[in-house]
């Protein structure tokens, strides 16, 4: 048990229950919240989503979340962003023809997901970095519950600088590739969901939690 | 990468009290539906289906609390369907701790209910619950609707006159976010499931498409996923101990097809 303290951001997006029984699953002490002081001061914050990325990000700005989640990554405190909650990360999200800006922390779009079937609904593989800590254990044929239409399908970021370590960037395919998770610093996400991901998805969250 | 078949198992659920029957060692309480899903969830299930049978809305309390209860100790989707007639009733199934929520009369009765439904909690949480029958030719010989297949109300004893592909078309369209294409012909034979319709519905929906009535055996999944079905859910094969979660993979792997 890691008894690590994580604020679960409530700005009326997310699945804020799912993912706050998950991580109590996982040995966190969980906290729904949007204070700011208490989102500032627990070891890890998760942000969920789930519905339309313009909607997200409206209700996530009404919250001060993205204030909240720029304040702890610029103290280099971390972050997690599930599904839309990681597709809000990137510059700008493009549904239904409509662009919204997103929190830029990552450049790139989150497009629509070109396969036969749509939404990407279901239990898939992932291709994680041999190096990562998010998927440390967890054997390459395990499989991570997805549920989404939009996906980020160019990893855009380039690190230069060789005294900064390179994001880890884990791929998934439905149609095509897209990115399932990433790990840059004090900022994690994934596009599917561990806290419905099962045995693996827990195993993922406590990854996690042994960082904070 | 190739997205895995799901098998889901569906419990029918009355006051907070599984209905058929269970056969499963090991069980404390056969008719608590928390019971049941964590030992569903154990053997590989990947998704858990409640439809909610009680009659009375009087007694929707109980249904929220189970849910919330399962929310709790099964970490992996739930989808509650029976009786949900406006956004309200999804509200209050999502904040007990359903990930999706099924809709099927309500929505024949007045379709923009799914487009409401998908504006204010995404088309992800919209499962639409089609129970639909072959047609009886009228005397001409010709069909009741283009496809054949007529969408039914009050467990298939009723028919609406509405064509089965087009309205899963159409409530795709709307929002939609999966079909769960019940067989009304099918249900209870246990002779497997109506692959003509899954294929039939299979060409006209891009959103994912559950197979649903009829599973009896074994070698009854294949041929429904071969037809163009994502997922297949059992009831009765599965709560009588007859199959077991794992066996249904075994079967689909063997066939060719990706499980978890």
């Amino acid at each position: 048990m890691s008894n690590k303290s994580v604020v679960v951001l409530d700005y009326g997006f997310g699945n804020v229950r799912s993912a706050e029984r998950a991580l109590a699953h996982a040995g966190a002490q969980v906290e729904i919240t949007r204070d700011y002081d208490k989102a500032m001061a627990a070891d890890g914050l998760l942000v969920p989503g789930v519905g339309a990325f313009a909607a997200c990000m409206e209700g996530l700005r009404a919250a001060r979340g993205d204030w909240i989640v720029g304040r702890r990554l610029s103290g280099g405190r971390p972050v997690m962003g599930i599904c839309v909650g990681m597709q809000i990360l990137f510059g700008r999200g493009i549904e239904h023809g409509i662009e919204a800006e997103g929190l830029d922390e990552w450049p790139g779009a989150v497009e629509p997901l070109r396969a036969p079937v749509v939404p990407h609904m279901g239990w898939n593989t992932v291709k994680a970095p041999g190096d990562s800590q998010l998927f440390a254990g967890l054997d390459e044929g395990e499989r991570y519950y997805f549920v989404h239409s939009y996906a980020v399908r160019t990893w855009e970021l380039e690190v230069t600088n060789p005294h900064v370590p390179a994001p880890k960037v884990t791929w998934s395919t439905h149609g095509e590739p897209f990115v399932a998770a990433v790990e840059n610093g004090p900022l994690w996400a994934t596009q599917f969901h561990p806290e419905k991901s099962g045995d693996a998805g827990a195993r993922l969250l406590r990854n996690w939690l042994d960082t904070l | 990468m190739t997205l895995a078949v799901r098998v889901i198992p569906c419990l029918d659920v009355d006051n907070g009290r599984v209905v058929k029957g269970v056969n499963f060692q090991n069980l404390r309480d056969a008719g608590d539906p928390v019971e049941m899903a964590k030992i569903y969830g154990e053997e590989g299930a990947d998704e858990l289906t409640f439809l909610d049978i009680t009659a009375s809305s009087g007694d929707r309390e109980t249904t929220y609390d189970v849910v919330r209860r399962t929310a709790e100790q099964v970490f992996i989707p739930l989808t509650v369907g029976g009786g949900v007639r406006t956004p309200e009733d999804v509200d209050k199934l999502l904040r007990a701790g359903a990930d999706k929520v099924g809709v099927n009369t309500a929505a024949i009765a007045r379709p923009e209910l799914i487009r409401e439904i998908a504006e204010r909690f995404g088309s992800q949480v919209l499962v639409l619950s089609v129970d639909a029958r072959r047609c009886t030719p009228t005397p001409d010989g010709a069909s009741v609707t283009p496809s054949g297949y007529e969408v039914t109300t009050h467990g298939g004893r009723r028919g609406t006159g509405i064509d089965a592909v087009e309205w899963a078309h159409r409530a795709a369209e709307l929002g939609a976010g999966e079909i769960l294409l019940n067989s009304m012909d099918a249900d209870g034979t246990k002779d497997g499931y109506d692959t003509a319709m899954i294929e039939a519905v299979r060409k006209h929906v891009t959103v994912p498409v559950i197979a649903s009535g009829g599973a009896g055996k074994l070698t009854d999944f294949a041929p429904a996923v071969a037809a163009g079905a994502d997922a297949v859910l059992a009831a009765s094969v599965f709560h009588f101990g007859d199959l077991r979660i794992g066996q249904v993979k075994d079967a689909l792997r063997d066939a060719g097809h990706p499980v978890r």
